[in-house]
């Protein structure tokens, strides 16, 4: 008997979107705030961002050689490299750089099993690490017309209250980590990934919500010295936080609630860390607070479905 | 408001863990799953509560009136210890339901670091017996926390093909210095 249908294993519709061609995208996004960048900081930003691309590739297949598996250029070591380079600050020793995409690369993906198990953003990881190793040096900033040395317009406002114009901010002509300055160019990128649905919008609505509500509350009711909304949107990290680092669909919770409440307890991280912390900045620490609390969120339930009755809930949270 | 601010200083800013690292060992011993992890959380809030209750009156009563200043290590060990064991005892016998939940988990900690830390720092920061048991709340709560994140990242890890000789505590100890680090971002917070 002659067959008309194939018999195969499952699955039998292959989808287009891989890990490759996830990362392709991801960097097709990256593009014009990283093409501003080199704009922006010339030399400098080109010799990032190429340290922190070769010490990702460099310390992902030294490890999978010493663990003995293949190595596949999956594009995921070239995200978090470029990523990485994105959030330092442009007059970072290059050695400093090394050092951070090394630890964010070993201690955050590879020691938990490579690529889909980490917990935290390795990228994020890596800054972190930076951050208590050589604080100075993180958090020292240059202007990008003369190269001398400034302060974020986060820091302006934090430390001597002073808030910038936010056309300025919006356009990114502004000091600030290599490729954080320009809130509308990383937004395009953001908004491309979202048209490609790469990522999933809850992350970036609700994260950006919260921080929008509870800086208006503060604007509207505690003073501007706050600063105002618009400002808090579009300094600092937080468009690369919010569309690129949070987004990480490895270090999500798996359930949509738990993806709307990371968004959100995002949000209300970085108000908290801005408005009370030692640090003007708190997107990096939000996104990897809430990475640790994404196993916890996971656990909240699905939606009830119609008609479900208490045995059958009984069973399933056993 | 100090005691709000004394809660959550101990509770996030300085958690016992997380920043003092007091406590390892009940940390990585029972976070292998959540409902462990609560039951010693719940464990060590009750405990703290107690000890420092009990070493307050110790200290301000009895030690400093007579110069004992010096006996405080000593004395502090040996009434959180007997305090706590008499209490278990006291639980199973007229409460069995709560000594159910959290029996198991006393003696395992009536020795503990962050126990002893805990009363020491209470008389280093000279707080009076409210703030001391909002002190004591306030380092439980943050260790029930910790104890809570690390137990959901150790379910995660379960799965994870870490490489052999990390797997278990290994792991376990790096997951607390990444936490560690990034509870670095709390610091400042309060003055």
């Amino acid at each position: 008997m002659k067959r008309e249908f194939k018999i195969s294993l499952s699955p039998h519709d292959f989808s287009a979107t891989d890990v490759p061609a996830v990362m392709r995208n991801v960097v097709i996004a990256l593009a014009p705030a990283m093409a501003y960048s080199f704009y922006l900081w010339g030399k400098r930003a080109a010799f990032l961002y190429s340290v922190c691309v070769f010490f990702a590739y460099a310390s992902e297949y030294a490890f999978i050689k010493i663990r003995k598996k293949t190595f596949v250029n999956d594009g995921s070591a070239l995200v978090s490299g470029l990523l990485f380079a994105m959030t330092l600050p442009p007059s970072l020793p290059l050695s400093y750089a090394a050092y951070g995409i090394i630890f964010g690369m070993v201690f955050g993906k590879h020691f938990y099993g490579g690529l889909g198990q980490n917990i935290f953003n390795p990228a994020l990881l890596g800054r972190a690490f930076l951050m208590a190793a050589f604080p100075a040096a993180m958090t020292s900033w240059i202007s990008p017309l003369d190269a001398l040395t400034t302060a974020t317009p986060l820091s302006a406002w934090k430390f001597s209250g002073e808030i910038w114009e936010t056309g300025k901010i919006l356009m990114g002509n502004c000091p600030g980590s290599v490729g954080e300055t320009s809130a509308v160019l990383l937004l395009l990128g953001g908004a491309y990934l979202l048209i490609r649905k790469i990522i999933d919008y809850r992350v970036p609505l609700f994260y950006l919500a919260a921080v929008g509500f509870i800086s208006s509350l503060f604007y509207f009711f505690a003073g501007e010295s706050y600063g105002s909304p618009v400002f808090h949107l579009f300094s600092g990290g937080l468009m690369l936080g919010a569309f690129f680092m949070a987004t990480d669909p490895v270090t999500l919770p798996a359930n949509f609630r738990g993806r709307v409440i990371f968004g959100a307890g995002c949000g209300f991280f970085t108000m908290l860390l801005r408005y009370f912390s030692g640090f003007p900045e708190g997107v990096m620490f939000s996104v990897l607070i809430m990475n640790a609390l994404a196993p916890l969120l996971e656990k909240i339930p699905a939606k009830e479905s119609f008609g479900e009755n208490n045995s059958v809930k009984r069973e399933r949270n056993r | 408001m100090n005691y709000i601010l004394i809660f959550l200083g101990a509770a996030i800013v300085n958690n016992f863990i997380l920043s003092y690292f007091l406590g390892i060992c009940p940390f990585l011993g029972v976070s292998t799953d959540l409902k462990k992890a609560s039951g010693m959380g719940f464990a060590v809030i009750f405990v703290m509560v107690l000890a420092s209750a009990a070493t307050w009156g110790i200290y301000h009563k009895i030690l400093m009136p007579y110069n004992l200043q010096y006996l405080q290590n000593v004395a502090f060990i040996l009434v959180i210890a007997s305090l706590v064991q008499f209490v278990e005892m006291f639980l199973k016998k007229f409460i069995p339901p709560l000594h159910k939940g959290l029996g198991i988990y006393l003696p395992l900690i009536t020795t503990n670091c962050a126990i002893l830390g805990l009363t020491l720092f209470m008389v280093i920061k000279d707080y009076d017996f409210i703030e001391s048991i909002f002190y004591a709340v306030g380092a439980g709560s943050g260790f029930l926390m910790a104890l809570l994140i690390m137990a959901g990242i150790r379910v995660r890890l379960d799965s994870a093909d870490i490489p052999v000789p990390f797997r278990g505590a290994g792991i376990a100890l790096i997951t607390a210095g990444c936490l560690a680090l990034i509870f670095m971002g709390f610091s400042g917070m309060m003055k």
